[in-house]
């Protein structure tokens, strides 16, 4: 039984994709919200983003959705996933539109790929990162329940997350730089790309976090 | 092992079904863009792109109500071009469910559509659909102009400068049709799309020509493209993706299995 999940909703696009996913792979309920108490009630939060972190952070704080997903982290307890800027915004800072300060949930910086990114071989990348790419599972979490690893993950981004603690390290990705692709402490998971778009795997992913207690 | 090189199946809906017809052999309805996108999804597409092709405003009501269901049943990403002019036919699309928009004339019309929508809703999701044409200079050197009303009438842009124009007001990818090789089966003009995919830092998806696979794989690796964009190849089940992706792969070009 996934129970309730709310998916916070703080106006920066579309939550939709999130909410079908979840509910194609067997969520009972999904609140796409910014609800105060619908949240508190929920059992399980997903904590989405697009666009840019200026005006994601801005939104986040106006409508004190800081506040709520500090108390289900840490005072419910409830499993929280973070996806892409939603990941980035748990960071203390990004580098995005000349430097945003993050929520500092996981102390760590949010860099840009950079121009002239290249591989190992030189070859020149483009700036955003975007496609499939392989995430190497460094750690064993219940959320890689049945992916493989190095299974391939949907991406899109410019900005790239660089946790301080190694240790929450779960999964990265080579593009240029090794980029955390996933992070996990407690009942957090955060993952840079997009599982709502990344097939199989994707789904995969979600089915797991519905049925995750919160624990590693 | 790093990005898989994308494939990307093109639907082109009127009023809510795809036309030039597709021909999968086990389809119930050859029309319906849902059971298309979805067939395509099962076969391991790495994107989808809908080109709404009506004309008149009601049926675009209805190519609202067909993205809302794509975006239900499919999850991959999902870029839908065509009559998109303003920042409210984007916002709608976005909120219907589409990943992506693809702006064409409208950005040719209004440059500055590219950027704003970029600053309002990320460049990730802003991409710009070039319709360029080989139209060399009088000592022969080649070089391409982008044209408009499918091909028919010439803008005098330089097709090059304009993609690293529109890098630079922030649009995410772009989407290089070559309209000298579309439909025409013989492949992408490659010039063209080593040229831009040279000038620019984001991504190219290349359009325009696809007859058979070795096309796709000459797009990767002659073309310098990001993504291959087909659609008759598959609608008419010539090829299936998963045949396609394990042609490129024996052709040392990295793809999603």
């Amino acid at each position: 039984m996934s129970g309730v999940v709310a998916v916070i909703d703080y106006g920066m696009g579309n939550l939709h994709s999130v909410a079908s996913a979840l509910e194609h792979v067997g969520a009972d309920k999904v609140l796409v919200t910014h609800d105060a108490e619908l949240i508190r009630q929920a059992d399980r939060v997903v904590f989405p983003g697009v666009g840019a972190i200026r005006d994601c952070m801005a939104e986040i704080r106006r409508l004190k959705c800081d506040q709520l997903l500090s108390d289900a982290l840490t005072e419910q307890h409830k499993p929280v996933l973070a996806i892409c800027v939603g990941m980035q915004a748990l960071m203390t800072h990004s580098e995005e539109n000349d430097g945003v300060q993050c929520l500092d949930i996981i102390p760590g910086e949010v860099r840009f790929f950079g121009k002239g990114l290249t591989d190992a071989e030189g070859q020149r990348l483009k700036v955003p990162h975007m496609g499939w790419n392989q995430v190497r599972q460094v750690m064993a979490h219940p959320l890689w329940r049945d992916i493989s690893d190095m299974s391939r993950f949907y991406f899109v981004h410019s900005y790239y997350v660089d946790a301080v603690d190694r240790s929450l390290l779960a999964g990265s990705v080579d593009y240029g730089v090794c980029a955390d692709a996933a992070l996990a402490r407690d009942n957090l998971f955060a993952v840079q790309f997009h599982p709502e778009k990344s097939a199989t795997a994707g789904l995969q992913l979600l089915r797991n976090f519905l049925e995750w207690n919160g624990t590693c | 092992m790093g990005l898989a090189k994308r494939i990307i199946p093109c639907l082109d809906v009127e009023c809510g079904r795809v036309v030039k017809g597709v021909n999968f052999v086990d389809i119930r309805d050859a029309g319906d863009p849902v059971e298309i996108a979805m067939r395509y999804n099962e076969q391991g597409a790495d994107e989808i792109t809908f080109l709404d092709i009506t004309a008149s405003h009601e049926g675009r009501e209805t190519t609202v109500h067909t993205v809302e269901q794509i975006a239900e049943h499919v999850f991959i990403p999902l870029t839908v071009g065509g009559g998109i002019r303003t920042i409210e036919d984007i916002r709608t699309m976005l909120n219907a469910g589409a990943d992506k928009v693809s702006i064409n004339t409208a950005a040719i019309h209004n440059p500055d559509l590219v950027r704003e929508s970029a600053e309002r809703f990320g460049s990730q999701c802003i991409v710009v659909a070039i319709d360029a044409k080989r139209v060399d200079d009088v000592e022969g050197k080649p070089r391409w102009e982008i044209f408009t009303h499918g091909g028919r009438k010439p803008t005098g842009i330089d097709a090059v400068a304009w993609a690293e124009r529109m890098a630079d007001l922030g649009a995410g990818e772009i989407l290089l049709t070559s309209m000298d090789r579309d439909g025409t089966k013989n492949g992408f003009e490659l010039g063209v799309t080593r040229a831009i995919t040279d000038a620019v830092d984001i991504p190219v998806i290349a359009s325009g020509g696809v007859g058979n696979l070795d096309h796709l794989v000459e797009g990767i690796t002659l073309g310098g493209a990001d993504a291959v964009l087909a659609a008759s190849i598959f609608h008419f089940g010539e090829y299936t993706v998963p045949e396609a992706k394990a042609y490129m792969a024996a052709r040392g070009v990295e793809v999603r299995l």
